[in-house]
């Protein structure tokens, strides 16, 4: 079974190689299939010893100003929260992000690569690429890896030259142009209060608050979201990172603890005898 | 009639653990050496760590012909680099590569759990932690393995740093020394010998700082 893996070609050879081992290295790899007969089973069986890091609450939505994107920090494997501290929204280049969502290995390699090829793309056009352009290139990778059992739920976010834009992506396949999205196991309760708060003129500080709300909201009902609320800002010069707040404690943020001014019972010193 | 299956599987779990701490001019690497399948051990004696470039460590767990077959791939890339650039790579070069070659073998996984530690260009302790199919991130400390469920909680309680996603950043990396980490790695392992059936035998503690590279033993219960 040969698999396209034109997605992998990102350097093509301009040396040509006289030494059999360093030509062999540089060559685009290709994947190892095991040999088996039942191969959705083996696939299957070895999905759930990796146990990739899934439960997630990642947000992105487009405003007068820009973009915003948000996102939680917790991977977990099972039951057992392997990591607090993921970094979800991933850096494509100074004017692109994309968030993860779905397996940590698969998002991490793929929009490493995504990465190198707006580079080349740059490179090669004198120009750089649109976010139409870049998410269509990851897109069309993903699809060709369908039925494989991938696991990426991305939003490409950046402002190019005809603006501010913003994609979602899967593993299935499928690319969304939108305004307003939530991906993850979290995303119910992000929704609810996104799309509560949302409106189109919100200035960038209302805009943080809100993500940052929704995140926090996510990762306060749903046990696989937690850690870190990220919130970065896409603008016309790239993009910054606005907040990075524990959800612990943005939790007494929003919800102070007022001490008591009642006191039911009040501890007195006994009387000397 | 049912297609026959194959009840044969590539890959066994030989157990153990492993743990990597990160200072501010050192890092500690240790892994216990006991090689087990099912219940039984097959040896006391095998070390689970090893020394990729010069400031770079790495430990794995987890099916140890996987991981006998990953550290001759990332030792042969290593030759090469060191063939076409004149220099040893760095830590966080040789993590980025370990990435790679894991998510190379994407639908045939190699069955390893790894961690990677050494001092980063600067001089500072950095450890990296992976899962089996090569997601990966920059850590003040990790363990990976058997007990790394028993270990874990405890290395949280006594080194939680703030996270580096938090604005504004805030140091990450332990404050304790070099001996204080080294005793919290004898403890740790002791610990999760008792409650582990796969840890145990003797721990491999390796410590890399600015004079080089330093290899201790210490026994664990046996049983």
């Amino acid at each position: 079974m040969k698999l396209d893996t034109s997605g992998l070609e990102s350097f093509p050879s301009l040396i040509s190689h006289g030494n059999d081992v360093a030509g062999e290295i540089s060559a685009p790899p290709s994947f190892e299939l095991p040999n088996s007969n039942d191969f959705d089973g083996f696939l299957k069986e070895a999905i759930q010893m990796v146990k990739p890091a899934k439960g997630t609450t990642t947000l992105a939505f487009i405003f007068k100003e820009g973009v915003m994107v948000a996102a939680d920090s917790r991977a977990s494997m099972g039951g057992y929260i392997s990591s607090q501290s993921v970094k979800k929204i991933i850096e494509i280049n100074p004017y692109m992000l994309g968030t993860m969502a779905g397996g940590a290995a698969d998002c991490q390699f793929w929009h490493r690569n995504l990465g190198i090829k707006c580079r080349l793309h740059e490179l090669a056009n004198k120009r750089r690429i649109s976010v139409t352009g870049a998410s269509k290139l990851l897109a069309n990778i993903l699809y060709s890896y369908r039925g494989m059992g991938l696991s990426v739920g991305t939003m490409i976010a950046g402002w190019d030259e005809t603006g501010p834009g913003l994609y979602y992506v899967d593993s299935e396949g499928g690319r969304l142009k939108g305004t307003r999205f939530s991906v993850g196991s979290g995303s119910p309760y992000a929704y609810g209060v996104l799309d509560s708060g949302y409106k189109y003129d919100m200035s960038i500080e209302e805009a943080s608050e809100l993500a940052r709300r929704a995140i926090y909201h996510a990762t306060f009902r749903d046990g696989a979201s937690g850690g870190v609320a990220s919130v970065y800002y896409v603008g016309p010069t790239g993009w910054t990172k606005l907040s990075g707040d524990d959800v612990g404690e943005l939790h007494y943020h929003y919800n102070p603890v007022t001490p008591s001014s009642i006191v039911e019972q009040e501890m007195v010193e006994a009387a000397a005898p | 009639m049912t297609k026959q299956q194959a009840n044969w599987s590539p890959y066994d779990n030989n157990g153990g653990s492993c743990v990597a701490i990160a200072g501010s001019d050192y890092c500690v690497i240790a892994a216990d050496t006991r090689m087990s399948t099912g219940y039984n051990i097959l040896t006391r004696d095998y070390s689970k760590i090893s020394h990729l470039a010069e400031k770079c460590v790495m430990a794995s767990s987890g099916f140890q012909a996987d991981v006998k077959a990953l550290q001759k791939v990332l030792f042969a890339r290593h030759l090469t680099y060191q063939h076409q650039h004149n220099k040893q790579m760095s830590c966080p070069a040789m993590a980025q590569l370990l990435s790679n070659t894991l998510y190379y073998k994407r639908f045939f996984p190699y069955y390893s759990f790894n961690v990677l530690g050494g001092l980063d260009s600067e001089g500072k302790g950095c450890v990296f932690t992976y899962d089996a199919v090569g997601s990966y991130e920059r850590v003040g400390y990790s363990s990976q393995g058997s007990g790394s469920t028993l270990i874990m909680p405890f290395l949280d309680n006594q080194l939680k740093s703030p996270s580096p996603l938090l604005l504004p950043a805030q140091d990450a990396v332990t404050p304790l020394s070099e001996t204080e980490a080294v005793d919290l790695v004898k403890t740790v392992f002791a610990s999760a010998t008792e409650r582990d059936i796969y840890t145990g035998d003797k721990v491999e503690i390796v410590i890399l700082n600015a004079s080089g590279i330093h290899r201790e033993f210490m026994d664990l219960r046996k049983d």
